[in-house]
């Protein structure tokens, strides 16, 4: 049988995709998520007296920290199992794909386990996100005078 | 390339299996479940080693009979370098075959050690095949603690380790002949989808098979794949319709039948080599002793791709071995 023939049959037989409902779930969730950190951020400026700019720093540092602790109690998983982009694309998602690689190379030692591989899903986000920033910042700076 | 073996039965089996499977509509049919991840060790792998090693233990038991006594065991897994194998056989001290065709690599085993007992070169073998659920997620997608979503086409891979004790000795079942398959390119490149690429090598092999000893398909009672899922499934009958004009009614898929497909997360089904024989040597194996069935063409089927070539973009190949089983009259 032809390979576009075959392919035909896979796609016949393909389960339907549920975009739509997951769009919803995502973006309400994902809302939330944002709703939350912008809460955390006002209250931090308010209980310390900062501007919101520092008070933004301590709440990624607070998201980051119960989504690794909570991918380290092993329930985050299902939950973004459940959100899917809606707790991907916020920072959760980066401390959840961190974390569950340092803990999956946990047994393979510090440095050869949990140091070579802990960025295994998060390595791309750092390098691409520190490409992207700069080629950002020179548009800005070309354009813009900085 | 089919070959009719002369005296060779499958005289008795052991199956080990993970907490999932346990819960699955077949567990109360494994000789012995875990109810961890974590299988006497801290790591999967280990875990991996110790199932495998523990279903030649519990087989050993089952026939009587010390490892001085059997002449060759055959094994095979996914991990890299076939590790849990060859320190299982470390500790077993059986000479020992290493072999590989991912999820098809039950049927290859019995293959091999069919066609040395039938041509007399050893008296007795064991087949095994093993899988580890996480071990596999590590190897070949991401870490198990991360939720990132998965298509529904995506698999579970089987945690577990099933052996087959083989000799010329009349008991249990008959292993007919076998059937090596070719590796087939169907140009797909979706590892999530590994049902929709093996389904081709499966049809492929049973339609040879079926040439080569001249009959029918409904010859067989059932005729059952490794572990092409609930989607792969309907792929291979409708291909089996489509491109050999055979219809596929008594057919079953072990990969829809070691899990319960509406209420477990397992997606399309299970997989892995441990997936197929774990259900033929308890479920099916039972049947065919007690004559429910008395023809089986057991097709497991395996994905061939590494992460390297799926990293590559290049297509995936398959391959299936079919084994024919027949109850003793």
């Amino acid at each position: 049988m032809e390979k576009i023939r075959y392919k035909e049959i896979v796609d016949k037989n393909a389960p339907k995709s549920v975009r739509f409902k997951n769009g919803v779930r995502a973006f309400l969730i994902g809302g939330f998520v944002g709703m939350l950190g912008d809460f955390l951020m006002q209250l931090y400026a308010y209980l310390f007296h900062i501007p919101t700019k520092e008070a933004s720093v301590f709440m990624i540092i607070t998201l980051i920290f119960f989504g690794c602790l909570f991918t380290a109690l092993g329930f985050f998983d299902n939950f973004v199992k459940y959100a899917k982009a809606g707790l991907i694309i916020p920072i959760t998602g980066f401390a959840h794909a961190t974390m569950s690689a340092t803990l999956e190379y946990a047994r393979e030692g510090l440095v050869t386990g949990i140091g070579a591989n802990m960025l295994k899903l998060s390595g791309s986000v750092i390098i691409f996100g520190v490409i992207s920033a700069y080629f950002f910042g020179l548009v800005r700076l070309i354009f813009f005078g900085g | 390339m089919t070959i009719k073996y002369d005296n060779v039965y499958l005289n008795e089996t052991a199956t080990i299996t993970g907490p999932i499977e346990a819960k699955g509509p077949l567990g109360n049919l494994f000789d012995k479940s875990y109810d961890s991840f974590y299988i006497e060790s801290k790591s999967w792998e280990q875990s991996e080693i110790h199932l495998l090693e523990k279903s030649v233990e519990v087989l050993l038991g089952k026939i009587k009979k010390s490892r001085f006594d059997i002449d060759l065991h055959i094994s095979g897994e996914l991990l890299n370098q076939l590790v849990a194998t060859n320190y299982a056989g470390s500790r077993l001290g059986i000479p020992l075959l290493g072999i590989y065709s991912a999820c098809a690599t039950s049927t290859e085993g019995l293959i091999i050690g069919a066609n040395m007992i039938s041509a007399k070169q050893v008296n007795n073998c064991i087949c095994s095949a093993s899988s580890h659920n996480n071990g596999a997620e590590k190897q070949f997608r991401y870490p198990v603690e991360y939720g990132g979503p998965k298509p529904d086409t995506a698999s579970f891979t089987t945690t577990g380790s099933a052996s087959a004790f083989l000799s010329k000795n009349k008991k249990g079942i008959k292993i007919e002949s076998g059937t090596i398959g070719i590796a087939v390119d169907m140009g797909l490149k979706d590892a999530n989808n590994m049902g929709a690429i093996m389904a081709a090598a499966a049809g492929d092999t049973i339609y040879r098979h079926l040439s080569d000893t001249k009959r029918e398909v409904n010859y067989y009672d059932l005729i059952l794949t490794g572990d092409l899922g609930k989607y792969g499934k309907q792929i291979l009958i409708d291909y089996m319709r489509i491109e050999y004009g055979i219809i596929l009614n008594n057919y079953n898929d072990t990969g829809t039948m070691i899990y319960d497909l509406e209420n477990q997360d397992v997606h399309a089904g299970g997989s892995g080599p441990a997936c197929a024989p774990l259900v033929t040597y308890s479920f099916i194996f039972n049947k065919m002793k007690n004559k429910e069935l008395t023809k089986v063409l057991l097709v497991a089927t395996g994905s061939l791709q590494s992460v390297v070539t799926v990293n590559q973009k290049m297509t995936i190949p398959s391959i299936a071995h079919a084994v024919s089983l027949e109850a003793l009259s």
